[in-house]
């Protein structure tokens, strides 16, 4: 491509971005000969380039744009449908200059006679008219009175309404000294009423006037090429290349101060003042270059929302303010595309149906305001609405259907936190996905990019009165202000823009660190700040280590979420400059870069978004630790068995404590000793709308005669039995080893428990004393053997109860709690010397799982027994054919045990 | 492997003489002689005040400052799965450029530099240890003790792609 061609698409490229802008503008103020003239230029530039390059089929579109142009200069008036068609010309334009591009200077094939055609009709159409207009323009200049123009009416006069021309006339007649107005056809509604009273022509009349002055034109451009002169363009591989260098500058300069600090009265010390501030001066000064008015960014957007307007069938205003405000090239060019998404999605979503706006009391004319400014070091980008507001209802809903919370949060959450769940991903609220918006690649997308400059976006909505949305973000993204701490004898970057304060920990003043379950936090001015250590945010050590009492906290800010990270020193603040991760390390979103520092090591840098997603997900998941199943909880530690557990000490019958797993456990309750009612030869109490019978520890004992009765209750689908105790001791966590069992009936044996000896009770043996049937109703499946036992059963319940009452035998029990799980343990090579299971689970049933296993040479002689409810010939018959050694009843545990000590011994792998 | 062939080929023909040899830089790592191809090392350095970075690969040592350019440190020994060096034995570092980025292989010991004939090279013996081969262009039997060839392209992205994926 030659320069002359390359020089000719940026110059245009740039020509028809102004070009949109100032039809957008025309088109509201069809009156303004400046505006109209500007375009005119720029179109007819563009024809005379490319009849110069020899570009037909562009300079025929521009030259018909330019005919349909002049007849508006020259008095015909501005309609919606010529001001689209030119807008179309532009479009087309910018299609074929992008394909020169691409094809490297070569207009590409087709026609355009289409839009030509359009646009010579619309200006033909006008061209009688015209005539008419120029001659009376001749004779309006040597009379000095107003020139008539024929007008033309988009639509049918409606009753009582008099044609423009007749009212022109009457102006004439009326007010010769006042250079007649044109045609007043503002883009919206105003217009028809301008038109249909002469009273309001009459009022615009002199602003038009003025607004018209007869051939700006030579001074317009003078000023611009004022502009022109004192600037240069410059390839912006060139500004990147000086910025980098300046760049390595201030880490040199950096360098030698550190090294100047060191020793105290060096004759250095005044000549790299001197560097040190024109090394400034140069830093900014190149900064600078790459500073452009954010109005660059934002040029398309009137464009964007008077089409939006035209399709959505919305009366929408832009409002744009400090279009000035400058900031980087690069940080331009990538908000851009998250502003004009925002705008689309408040011009769809966030504003309502013109009727919708006149019902709420508002103005039909919806209105989008669009401001920049600088704060600290930032810059502040805010988009507003008017419209309805975002809606709670639907945002709680979608996030309750896409999981991403659960009613129970939701209650805690203030409506701007709800709100806050559009910057989810896959969320859109849109009931209907229009071309425009809601199609769920949202406000996430947004988020993203924001973030990914190291901004932060955040928003406010208020019902009925309309949303704003605040984006934030760093001026530039080369050289950031850090604060550079210490942890774990490491030195880290932490970006300033998220620092909000430090704070100082010692354990004897009121900023002390205090613990919510293991989770470290500040009571900070009435507020809790959730802590997290930076040395175990980074996998440095475990939580145990961290001295609690001496360090500081640097209390962070990402979008609305606080925190604060423990470090254990800081010393000071530098600027730096950023440079990316090695491509090795940076899939580790800890950390944004890496720079050196003025002592010439290197530091890593802190994401702050990084962190605030790691305490996110810290959060989580002390959140389903808590809220989840207990029994989940459980089940991890009952496969290690040695793992300390919870266990509830209690007294019942005798002065001896007395344990059971917690687990277990499903709750404890106190009934009042009224309530116990006896029939049938048992007590029972009414409980949650059934009976529920109640067992003593020893046989004998007697409930409470007055007052309140403490009982264990235990559930499992649908019933409960209640354990009669006389005193709830306490809850306490250690290892159940049970070093004397029990031959007594109710007890697995003593376990030493906070330094006493305690008796575990089985729970197994009171089970069915409530309920004769309660193991018939489901498959036991139990661990084995002194050695190994792999234990399968998808009740957590029998899990829970059983693996005691094994352990308790001497086996090592491993637990499952279905069949592909403890296929995965046996791929793994995990050796067992025998497999108690289940026989009715879900999806691979114990037989099924039995033959599966027998198929395999490795597990063919390997002992495995079934425990099964339903114990007939039928099923015993069953299982042998399965292949299982021994077919034990989930309820005869001395029969399970007997058995499980009969296949160890003999080996053989014959049914006992 | 082509590209640093023809690379060291327009490096050094007066001293290799031929295309058909091969520059190599050999260096040690926990005993076992291994060649880089000279055409693809940058420098030799001793690597001091080497940054940890948390949550990274283990073979990475960290980052460290190389004359303004931060180069990410890869230990040898790791990669090869081998003991850990004794503290108190000297490290070096072989520079390596990877796309555009800067590399430094810690190793034991630099030695001399051999010119190898290219038709020598064997290609791994199919025994070799696979985290070994997968790294490995190649063996060298040189007088009395054997060479293998590291493949720096496939050293560097079998660290780095798996992680982009």
């Amino acid at each position: 491509m030659d320069d002359l061609l390359r020089e000719f698409l940026t110059e245009t490229n740039e020509s028809l971005d102004v070009v949109d802008v100032e039809l957008v503008k025309f088109e509201q103020e069809p009156n303004n000969a400046t505006i109209l003239d500007n375009i005119f230029r720029l179109v007819h530039t563009i024809k005379g380039t490319c009849g110069f390059l020899g570009l037909p089929r562009l300079e025929a579109i521009a030259h018909a744009a330019e005919t349909l142009m002049g007849k508006f200069r020259d008095g015909v008036p501005v309609t919606h449908e010529a001001v689209t068609l030119v807008l179309a010309s532009i479009d087309r334009i910018k299609d074929i200059l992008a394909d020169l591009e691409a094809a490297n200077g070569t207009e590409p094939d087709g026609t355009d006679r289409d839009l030509i055609d359009e646009l010579e009709r619309l200006a033909l159409s006008a061209e009688a008219d015209d005539m008419a207009a120029a001659m009376e323009e001749e004779k309006a200049a040597e009379e000095e009175v107003g020139t008539e123009v024929y007008q033309v009416l988009e639509r049918p006069l409606r009753p009582g309404e008099v044609s423009l021309d007749d009212l022109e006339r009457a102006f004439q007649e009326a007010e010769v000294e006042i250079e007649m107005p044109e045609p007043v056809e503002e883009a919206e509604d105003e217009g028809e009423v301008a038109a249909a009273t002469p009273e309001a022509a009459q009022k615009t009349a002199p602003k038009k006037e003025a607004a018209k002055p007869r051939n700006p034109s030579g001074k317009g451009k003078a000023a611009q090429q004022g502009v022109s002169n004192q600037s240069i363009r410059v390839n912006v591989e060139t500004l990147e290349h000086l910025m980098t260098m300046v760049s390595e500058l201030v880490l040199t300069r950096n360098q030698l101060l550190e090294i100047v600090r060191r020793h105290e009265d060096s004759e250095f010390k005044v000549p790299l003042q001197r560097l040190s501030n024109v090394t400034g001066e140069l830093q900014e000064g190149v900064m600078k270059t790459r500073m452009q008015p954010i109005g660059n960014a934002w040029q398309k957007l009137p464009r964007i929302v008077r089409d939006l307007s035209q399709e959505l069938d919305k009366p929408i205003g832009l409002e744009m303010i400090g279009a000035e405000t400058e900031l980087d090239r690069q940080v331009l060019e990538l908000i851009k595309d998250p502003l004009t998404h925002m705008i689309r999605n408040s011009a769809d979503h966030g504003l309502e149906e013109p009727a919708d706006r006149v019902a709420a009391g508002k103005p039909e004319k919806g209105n989008i305001t669009l401001s920049a400014y600088h704060e600290g070091g930032h810059i502040i980008i805010e988009v507003k609405d008017d419209g309805r507001g975002l809606n709670l209802e639907k945002i709680k809903e979608k996030a309750l259907k896409n999981g991403i919370t659960t009613e129970a949060e939701l209650e805690k959450m203030a409506d701007q936190q709800i709100y806050k769940f559009i910057f989810a991903a896959g969320f859109s609220t849109a009931t209907n996905v229009t071309s425009v918006s809601g199609r769920g690649v949202g406000m996430d997308v947004v988020r993203n990019n924001v973030e990914l400059i190291g901004g932060s976006i955040d928003l406010r909505s208020t019902p009925g009165k309309g949303s704003s949305f605040i984006i934030k973000i760093p001026l530039t993204l080369a050289i950031v202000s850090t604060l550079i701490v210490e942890a774990s004898g490491d030195r880290y970057a932490i970006p300033q823009l998220s620092v909000v304060e430090l704070v100082r920990v010692q354990s004897n003043s009121e900023h002390r660190i205090e613990r919510i379950k293991d989770r470290p936090v500040l009571r900070l001015r009435n507020k809790l700040l959730p802590l997290v250590h930076m040395s175990q945010l980074l996998g440095q050590t475990e939580e145990a280590d961290l001295d609690e009492d001496n360090g500081f906290i640097v209390v962070m800010q990402v979008g609305s979420q606080s925190f604060g990270v423990v470090v254990d020193g800081v010393f000071h603040t530098e600027e730096i400059v950023v440079k990316p991760m090695s491509s090795m390390l940076r899939n580790i979103n800890m950390f944004s870069g890496n720079t050196i520092l003025g002592d010439g090591s290197v530091i890593m840098i802190i994401d702050p978004n990084g962190v605030a997603s790691a305490m996110a997900s810290h959060a989580s998941s002390t959140l389903s630790d808590t809220v989840e199943d207990e029994r989940d909880n459980e089940e991890a530690r009952v496969v290690d068995a040695d793992a300390p557990i919870s266990l509830l000490l209690f007294r019942a019958g005798s002065d001896e404590p007395k344990a059971v797993p917690l687990s277990l456990v499903t709750r404890l309750e106190e009934f009042d000793v009224a309530k116990i009612e006896h029939s049938n030869g048992r007590d029972l109490v009414q409980y949650r709308g059934s009976l529920m019978p109640l067992v003593y520890v020893n046989e004998g004992d007697r409930h409470k005669s007055e007052g309140t009765q403490p009982m264990l209750v235990f559930s499992d689908n649908g019933r409960s039995m209640g354990l009669v105790v006389d005193q709830i001791v306490d809850i306490v966590e250690d290892r159940m080893n049970i070093e004397v069992v029990s031959e007594r009936q109710g007890v697995l044996g003593s376990a030493i428990i906070r330094e006493r000896a305690t008796e575990v009770i089985d729970l197994g043996y009171y089970l069915p004393l409530a309920f004769d049937d309660w193991f018939m109703r489901k498959e036991i499946d139990v661990a084995t053997k002194v050695k190994e036992l792999l234990f399968i059963d998808d009740s957590a319940f029998f899990r829970n109860m059983l693996t005691p009452v094994l352990k308790a035998a001497g086996y090592d029990v491993t637990v499952c709690s279905n069949a592909q799980s403890a296929y995965e343990l046996m791929e793994k090579g995990t050796e067992f010397a025998a497999i108690v299971t289940d026989i009715e689970m879900p999806d691979i049933s114990g037989y099924e799982f039995c033959e599966s296993l027998r198929r395999d040479t490795r597990f063919r002689h390997l002992p495995i027994i079934a425990l099964s409810a339903v114990v007939t010939p039928a099923s015993i018959e069953k299982g042998r054919q399965a292949g299982f050694d021994d077919y034990v009843a989930k309820f005869d545990r001395p029969g399970l045990l007997a058995a499980l000590k009969d296949v160890l011994t003999s080996d053989m792998g014959v049914a006992a | 492997m082509t590209t640093h062939k023809m690379a060291s080929v327009d490096a050094d023909e007066n001293r290799q003489g031929s295309a058909d040899h091969i520059q190599y830089v050999t260096v040690v790592i926990g005993g076992q002689l291994f060649g880089l191809p000279i055409s693809q090392v940058h420098d030799v350095f001793v690597p001091e005040k080497v940054t940890r970075v948390p949550l990274a690969p283990p073979e990475v040592e960290g980052v460290l400052n190389l004359r303004g350019r931060i180069v990410t440190a890869i230990n040898m020994r790791r990669k090869l799965h081998l003991k850990p060096n004794d503290a108190d034995q000297g490290m070096m570092a072989v520079g390596i450029e990877y796309k555009g980025e800067s590399y430094g292989l810690v190793i034991d010991a630099v030695g001399e530099v051999l010119n190898l004939p290219r038709a020598e090279m064997e290609v791994n013996p199919s025994n070799l240890d696979y985290r070994w081969a997968e790294i490995s262009g190649g063996v060298h039997r040189l007088d009395g003790r054997l060479m293998v060839v590291l493949d720096v392209e496939r050293l560097l992205s079998t660290l780095i792609e798996p992680k982009a994926a």
